[in-house]
């Protein structure tokens, strides 16, 4: 291959840049690497699932009147506690912002604890203690036409926003 | 070649169906020893020579052939659990406990599965503590060195599929806890996350990922590493003698040094 270089730069007024072996090795790498591009986006999509079958973000939490006034109810099936206080209802996720392990209500301490690496919130959700980078976020809540509490899991909403029955 | 004696073995290896198969011969020679290691498919990555010393206990503790040895467990037993285990939300857990309770010899099989396990990470770990500190990392070792630590990455990597597999709860948060440390990854971290788990939380989508990578896609690449590890053993020059390594080794250390110190 060097001695075909040579012979052919000392042809005159033939400065070789772009000969036919050169076009086709262009050609290929430049087609191997579309098809490589190619192969990474159909792998990243397929390996991402279209649908979903996990539980709706969306859960019906029963009547108001079920929880009592100043009491904390962790759901532990959808991860969300709800709190009835003086101002009114809120829905808290109950997953921890640390690792997302599910935290728990310590009753006899009043405050919201993480069994996985010690993180502790207040009732309203701000972090008193641990890793924790991030206050326990409030979720979507509203009354249903039928009266239902509903809760939003996947909208977190501004803190302090109550809902008055 | 020389009558066979009396012993049985040598009669066999004189057979033509024996011959059809080891193609090197047999005979007591050196050439002949030599050949046997040589033309063996699984063999021949290692070498077919080695000082006496190297063979010892003390030279390597035999850390790298036990690791290899509890690999091969893993794998012998990991195939027999596959048998009763079914990779789904509804069964999964249940099975791992019929696997302790019901199955004939099941509790012995997943103990030995879940030790071995453990004792391959120590000894993983142990392995590359005697390299490090025997120094037998440095060249020419150092891309086997490279080797090593990718097959430590696997190993940690099947431990941590694997953990998840029974299903329950320490499982469950320790999955929870695991993939959530990865979407703390800059830009991409949530997109990893999901790509890991196949969804949005630890469900029958991240449990399938789980067994398919601990079942077939990280043990084949261990299996990978392992032939690459062990073949770069002999291309590197055996295995390494603390005292008595060959000057070469020294003399390119001493031409190599001044000029990268420029």
């Amino acid at each position: 291959m060097s001695e075909e270089k040579q012979n052919e730069s000392a042809l005159p007024g033939k400065e070789k840049e772009f000969d036919r072996r050169a076009f086709f090795v262009k050609l290929g790498l430049g087609s191997l690497s579309i098809a490589a591009t190619g192969t990474v986006v159909f792998a990243y999509q397929f390996l991402s699932p279209n649908v979903l079958y996990e539980p709706s973000p969306i859960i019906n939490a029963g009547k108001p009147e079920s929880y009592p006034l100043d009491s904390v109810t962790l759901d532990v099936n959808s991860a969300i506690y709800l709190v009835h206080a003086n101002e009114g209802f809120f829905a808290l996720s109950a997953i921890c912002t640390h690792l997302g392990c599910m935290t728990a209500w310590k009753p006899e301490l009043g405050i919201i604890a993480c069994p996985c690496h010690g993180s502790k919130f207040t009732r309203e959700g701000q972090k008193t203690d641990g890793p924790a980078p991030r206050p326990l976020p409030w979720l979507r809540t509203w009354v249903s036409d039928e009266g239902d509490l509903m809760v939003d899991r996947s909208t977190s909403i501004r803190p302090m926003q109550f809902v008055r029955i | 070649m020389t009558k066979p004696t009396n012993n049985y073995f040598d009669e066999l290896r004189a057979t033509r169906v024996w011959r059809s198969v080891f193609r090197s011969g047999t005979g007591p020679s050196t050439l002949h020893r030599a050949l046997a290691i040589q033309q063996n498919v699984f063999l021949h990555l290692f070498s077919t020579k080695v000082r006496k010393r190297m063979t010892s206990f003390s030279a390597t503790w035999y850390l790298g052939t036990l690791t290899f040895g509890t690999f091969l467990i893993l794998v012998i037993t990991g195939i027999l659990l596959m048998l009763y285990y079914h990779p789904s939300v509804p069964q999964a857990y249940a099975d791992t406990k019929d696997l302790q309770f019901v199955v004939s010899s099941g509790l012995f099989l997943r103990n030995l599965h879940r030790w071995s396990a453990h004792a391959m990470v120590f000894l993983v770990f142990a392995h590359m503590f005697k390299v490090f500190y025997r120094g037998a990392y440095r060249p020419p070792r150092e891309f086997n060195w490279v080797v090593g630590v990718i097959l430590l990455l696997v190993t940690l990597l099947l431990s941590y599929t694997g953990y998840l597999l029974p299903w329950d709860q320490l499982a469950f948060w320790a999955i929870t806890v695991g993939s959530n440390i990865a979407s703390a990854v800059p830009v991409f971290g949530n997109r990893v996350h999901f790509l890991m788990l196949g969804g949005n939380q630890v469900n029958a989508n991240a449990l399938l990922r789980f067994y398919v990578l601990h079942c077939v896609i990280l043990p084949l690449t261990a299996i990978l590493f392992i032939a690459v590890h062990f073949w770069r053993i002999r291309k590197d020059g055996g295995l390494y003698a603390h005292q008595s390594e060959p000057k070469t080794v020294a003399v390119k250390a001493a031409h190599v040094t001044p000029e990268g110190a420029q």
